[in-house]
């Protein structure tokens, strides 16, 4: 009973400030209101029959340019590991700690990603795969360092969750743009930022931010709650239920 | 069907899942043995986390194991004293285990120790078994097979602390069922496995149980030791997936009773040969997989951690 009614409570408060946020970005590009987004869902409840999403961006510019939407999950470190090949099997050896990954990262773009703007700029605001900022204390050469950077890429686009190509923004007329963003049964829990850039000329003329919260909603959350928060319990209540699925099975067949 | 795995956090498809549980649960019925060596690396080959495998493939074990039992002691094929004294081994080596997986967690090579540890024992093993039991068929089809003593002694059996287990007809050290419980409880906290595969040959060959009596009393022991991995996997790593392990275990319970029936149209050398040869088969599989190059020689992983 606790779970259930802890979670939507952390979804609410999670929403709340997200939304305060907004509100801020929102009063400060008020003046011109270049540019309006806002997502057809802010909350991806994932329930027991979840198996992936789309979620519906859809928004207006003042004028002609290019939008980029960038969507970013929650952070965490990563570890990549490299395996070589020792006395004739291949072993995990060197390893590179990257901090704070975003879990989630794709990036949709009305044209070509490298046409909208020169590598500073979608540098500056980590528009794309390439110019996403890994860091990591770890001590590596820069050649290996990129092997690495490449390497967790490359995986977390294999699990579906990076990606270049998933939506595309399509412009309805010279304003109006929408783009689908899907996502993947294994998506991250947390909250997501759902960035939207306008850009002219090679210039990011104006952004904004939108949150997006993915949590798990009704008997999944349940179970994952008391899995987090008396382990022991579950771990006995666990045993319980297979012996007793395991007897009732046994005295099922016993007739048979 | 696709249903959502909260702890695992992906969907599956939860017929194949289904399908899974049952066809290992089938040959856990018909050979005695747990599975788990089966049913890990498919959940792993599913996508499911390795950790979350093995800790939910423990949980869904203890199911399989009570109505495997059931039907073994309805057939009076359980030695419980026996199954006891192994058992108070398979506590301390689950102890043990549990333990040196730690230490092979934080040297970041449990992936690469599983591996091995599965190629290791499954390999040889599955081998001796196979040759054992071929001979046996091979001296079976001679029509002058003579009748040799009830069981062999050999020198393990004379070890102190000696015990009468009336149920198998044995008169040997205690020490020797504990030692053989106290190695699968080992490999249960490693490799995630009943421990089955090992247990069962070495009660035949080491222990010289009757055959009948080996797959009952080695399901009674796999129980407990399933049950404590369960409660501390579930405690230190919140790697059990109890939606996971209820798919598993409903094919997994139905398979086991068709597969108990159908173990007893087998002779014991036949059965002993399949398993030897399904268990040579998984361990040149995984044998393959630490030799050739990987598509990726990199992998990732949240966090800190050994996975």
């Amino acid at each position: 009973m606790r779970g259930r009614a802890a979670l939507p409570l952390a979804v609410l408060g999670a929403l709340f400030g997200a939304a305060l946020a907004v509100a801020l970005t929102f009063a400060l590009s008020a003046r011109a209101q270049q540019l309006v987004a806002d997502l057809s869902s802010h909350l991806i409840a994932i329930t027991t029959g979840f198996s992936g999403t789309e979620v519906v961006l859809f928004g207006s510019t003042d004028g002609q340019g290019d939008v980029a939407v960038v969507v970013t999950g929650p952070r965490s470190n990563v570890r990549v590991r490299r395996k070589d090949r020792t006395a004739g099997i291949w072993i995990n050896r060197e390893s590179v700690l990257f901090e704070q990954v975003p879990s989630y990262y794709v990036v949709a773009t009305n044209r070509r990603l490298e046409s909208l703007a020169p590598e500073s700029v979608l540098e500056r605001h980590q528009i794309g795969t390439a110019h996403l900022r890994l860091d990591t204390s770890d001590l590596v050469g820069p050649l290996a360092l990129g092997d690495f950077r490449e390497a967790l890429i490359r995986n977390k686009q294999r699990a579906g969750q990076y990606g270049l190509t998933h939506g595309q923004v399509t412009f309805l007329g010279e304003r109006l743009f929408r783009t689908n963003i899907y996502f993947p049964a294994n998506v991250p829990t947390g909250l997501y930022n759902v960035e939207v850039f306008l850009i002219r000329g090679g210039e990011v003329v104006s952004a904004q931010t939108t949150p997006l919260v993915v949590s798990k909603i009704g008997f999944s959350a349940e179970v994952f709650d008391f899995a987090r928060s008396q382990p022991l319990t579950y771990g006995v209540v666990a045993v319980i239920g297979a012996i007793a699925a395991g007897w009732l099975a046994g005295a099922m067949f016993r007739r048979v | 069907m696709l249903i959502y795995l909260p702890i695992a956090e992906m969907s599956v498809d939860a017929l194949v899942v289904l399908a899974m549980g049952g066809l290992v649960g089938f040959l856990s019925g018909l050979f005695g043995v747990g599975g788990g060596f089966l049913m890990t690396p498919l959940l792993i080959f599913l996508g499911v986390p390795p950790a979350v495998a093995v800790g939910t493939q423990a949980n869904q074990l203890v199911a399989a194991s009570v109505s495997g039992v059931l039907a073994h002691w309805r057939r009076g094929n359980v030695d419980v004293k026996m199954g006891v004294v192994m058992l108070i081994g398979g506590l301390v080596g689950t102890t043990v285990g549990v333990w040196i997986f730690g230490l092979l967690q934080r040297l970041g090579q449990i992936d690469v120790a599983i591996s091995l540890s599965y190629v290791f024992f499954l390999g040889v093993i599955g081998s001796l078994m196979l040759v054992e039991s071929t001979r046996a068929l091979i001296r079976g089809r001679r029509p002058t097979a003579t009748r040799g003593k009830l069981h062999h002694h050999i020198w393990l059996h004379g070890l102190p602390l000696k015990m009468r287990f009336h149920r198998s007809k044995l008169y040997i050290s205690a020490l020797l069922p504990a030692g053989i419980g106290a190695v699968g409880g080992m490999l249960v906290a490693i490799m995630g496995i009943g421990g089955g595969f090992l247990l069962v040959p070495a009660m035949i060959y080491l222990l010289n149980m009757p055959t009948a009596l080996v797959a009952g009393t080695s399901l009674f022991q796999i129980i407990f030791t399933t049950a404590v991995a369960t409660v501390l996997q579930a405690a230190s790593n919140q790697t059990v997936d109890v939606m996971l392990a209820l798919l598993l275990l409903v094919g997994g319970v139905i398979g086991a009773q068709f597969g108990t029936k159908a173990g007893g149209y087998l002779r014991g050398e036949q059965a002993r040969a399949l398993l030897g040869l399904l268990v040579v088969i998984v361990a040149a599989r995984l044998a393959w997989d630490l030799v050739t190059t990987p598509p990726d020689l990199f992998s990732i992983s949240g966090g800190g951690g050994g996975w």
